[in-house]
């Protein structure tokens, strides 16, 4: 068996789209299964039942989601209360929620009912990035098949009366964050806003919203109906149950693959990834939970598991659990340096340090690439980034800054190799020798 | 942030097709009387699907259909990087993922396929036919290295074959999108070494069973306790 988790205990089983995505095809895989019996239980109970799973966030910030759901106002007054699904995976190195999209939309769907219930809803929005067109046309026919079949809206033969709806975005990677995610729902900008008030109380059109990421609210009827224990019976007692894995970068059969929380990197990347090019001797650095968390190297990556906790005692994080993987003959700079590229583009231009910040780490990170800097800029680099780190609004200033942290922790010595090299290079060309820094 | 001007040649006027009209008041009624500025983005979107682009007069009229200052509609515009502020080519609009996971799988090589065809980046060709702009990650990830090209991902592309496709959207054919390498999906090259087992796709998951778990059900007539007198 390539990995921990036995073909009977997955939840996503058309992952890849070799069955029907379709309504017949996913309720013969179990979807749809006794929701009406879900449904019709307390909010409370849902909730429990959750929390008792251990159910944490997919979407990278890892947060319990039984809890959060409780954040709801427990009675309904004249504002409706919303569930919002970011479908806006736009992480560098995150393709897993595109899989669900396309290919189990209908265990999203039914998730968007149970979740519903759990926070007394009674309608859901589904906000997926605008690049997905493939993704948004076959959501559209899926959500037109659960209307059809009275799964959905008014008179529902679930006994719970649920809208979903869709909306989309314009290609903006900073409306992943929750708020930004609620303004850019609206219809403006997608600049996050300041919390408080957090979302549960005043969310969209200023109503209590709970925004929820796919993969975690795909899973939610599977688990009520296998129970709360079964998916607490994986990975460990604070990062329980099973995930999408996703591997990029230098492997050599990169893929999307389910597998429970806890699975040793080593193991995922050579059991479902097909090892590292070149083999495993070749492994130079992972990031290990899409672009924005810090890189862990290759000596590291021989006993680190996928699990919140250790990845994060490594300085690193589990995220979205979606690595890149880098050999011996990656440039990790450049590599590095793209990524602030990233960021710079993608920075909203709201908080000053973020907008202007940025751009500067990346203009320096293109020196240190070709190795044109100071010496003393590396500790520049790193005292700014620092700066950045925690002094905006919504966390991508802090996703900015981690890459680079990373790279200097573990290979600050590759940079100032580089940027000797160029200095050596520099001097023999010109004839003349550099006055000693 | 990416600095997004409006093009300074615009055409004098812009109407809805009825398609388009029809599938914006659609947008705008998924959404709470009053709050009709939510389909902002999918109405633009379906402008820019109409024109090959997004031109000042459909910011206005955009404008006018929601009910909002021009100024609401025009700071999305040149927010979202979707939206396209010039004409584009007739044949294709060539989006290739230069972040890093693709980086590291190649789509250097790519990028440069493109300048070497197509010259400078963000510029229509001058046979008017193809536009091409390098963008940040598209989340196929897996599939690295991938360009959209018409909004449709090709993934697992080499240089070679990325000519090949250019070559097919040059004579006006619309290649079938996916994985150059026939993966299904994001599977790994080669098939999917999980999910093989044939019982999860024999029906036994669909059939009824029961909700682990629940509550003791509260009966609405409370059952007389055993042993009590009839």
């Amino acid at each position: 068996m390539a990995g921990l988790l036995a073909d009977k205990d997955r939840i996503f089983l058309n992952i890849y789209g070799q069955r029907d995505w379709g309504l017949e095809g996913a309720k013969a895989r179990g979807a749809w299964n006794g929701t009406a019996d879900i449904v019709t239980q307390t909010p409370e109970w849902i909730c429990d039942q959750i929390k008792a799973s251990g159910l944490r966030g997919r979407g990278g910030a890892g947060f319990a989601t039984g809890l959060k759901w409780t954040f709801m106002p427990k009675v309904q007054s004249e504002r409706p209360h919303y569930l919002l699904v970011n479908a806006d995976e736009s992480e560098p190195g995150a393709c897993k929620d595109r899989d669900v999209l396309r290919n189990d939309p209908h265990l999203l769907i039914e998730g968007c009912v149970i979740a519903c219930r759990a926070m007394r809803s009674h309608t859901a929005y589904i906000y997926i990035r605008g690049e997905y067109v493939h993704e948004r046309e076959r959501l559209t026919a899926a959500i037109k098949q659960a209307y059809d079949a009275k799964l959905l809206g008014p008179g529902s033969i679930l006994g719970y009366d649920v809208d979903v709806r869709l909306q989309h975005g314009g290609g903006a990677y900073i409306c992943g964050d929750e708020t930004a995610l609620m303004e850019s729902f609206e219809g403006k900008k997608g600049q996050p806003r300041l919390k408080p008030p957090f979302p549960a109380g005043a969310g969209i059109y200023g109503c209590p919203t709970t925004v929820n990421n796919v993969e975690t609210i795909a899973v939610v009827g599977t688990i009520l109906r296998r129970g709360a224990e079964w998916f607490s019976a994986f990975g460990t007692e604070k990062s329980t149950g099973t995930k999408l894995f996703a591997g990029s970068g230098h492997l050599n059969t990169p893929c999307v693959v389910e597998d429970a929380v806890g699975i040793s990197v080593k193991q995922l990347i050579e059991d479902h990834f097909g090892g590292v090019r070149g083999g495993w001797g070749n492994l130079k650095a992972v990031i290990p939970g899409g672009i924005s968390v810090r890189m862990i190297p290759a000596e590291q990556c021989e006993e680190a598991l996928m699990t919140y906790e250790d990845l994060q005692a490594r300085g690193s994080g589990l995220g979205t659990g979606t690595m890149i993987v880098f050999d011996k003959d990656a440039d990790l700079v450049k590599a590095i340096a793209r990524a602030s590229y990233f960021y710079k583009h993608e920075s909203c231009g709201q908080c000053t340090p973020c907008r202007e910040g940025t751009g500067w780490m990346w203009r320096v990170m293109e020196r240190m690439v070709t190795g044109e800097a100071e010496m003393s800029e590396i500790d520049t680099l790193l005292d700014v980034a620092s700066q950045v780190e925690g002094h905006t609004i919504c966390g991508l200033g802090d996703a900015a800054a981690w890459p680079i942290q990373g790279l200097f922790r573990h290979f600050r010595h590759e940079v100032e190799d580089r940027i000797n090299r160029y200095r050596a290079r520099k001097g023999s060309y010109a004839g003349a020798t550099i006055a000693a820094e | 942030m990416s600095i997004r001007r409006l093009s300074p040649n615009q055409p004098a006027s812009f109407a809805f097709t009825p398609a388009t009209l029809a599938a914006a008041k659609a947008w705008m009624a998924s959404f709470p009387a009053g709050r009709q500025q939510s389909a902002m983005v999918p109405i633009l979107w379906l402008v820019q699907k109409q024109e090959g682009w997004v031109c000042e007069p459909a910011i206005r009229a955009v404008a006018e259909l929601l009910g909002t200052p021009v100024i609401r509609v025009l700071e999305v515009v040149t927010f979202y990087t979707m939206f396209m502020l010039e004409p584009v080519g007739t044949h294709a609009l060539v989006q290739v993922c230069g972040t890093t996971p693709c980086q590291t799988r190649g789509s250097e090589a790519l990028l440069a396929v493109c300048k070497r065809r197509f010259g400078p980046a963000n510029h229509r060709t001058a046979d008017g036919k193809f536009y091409w702009q390098e963008v940040e990650c598209m989340g196929a990830c897996a599939n690295a290295p991938m360009a959209a090209i018409n909004d449709r991902y090709y993934e697992d592309l080499t240089p070679e074959g990325f000519e090949a496709l250019l070559d097919a959207f040059a004579a006006g054919e619309t290649p079938a999108p996916g994985s150059a390498i026939g993966r299904q999906g994001s599977a790994p090259a080669g098939g999917a070494t999980t999910l093989t087992d044939a019982k999860l796709y024999d029906g036994s998951l669909g059939r009824k069973m029961k909700i682990p778990n629940l509550p003791p059900k509260a009966s609405k007539t409370p059952r007389k306790p055993t042993g009590a007198p009839a």
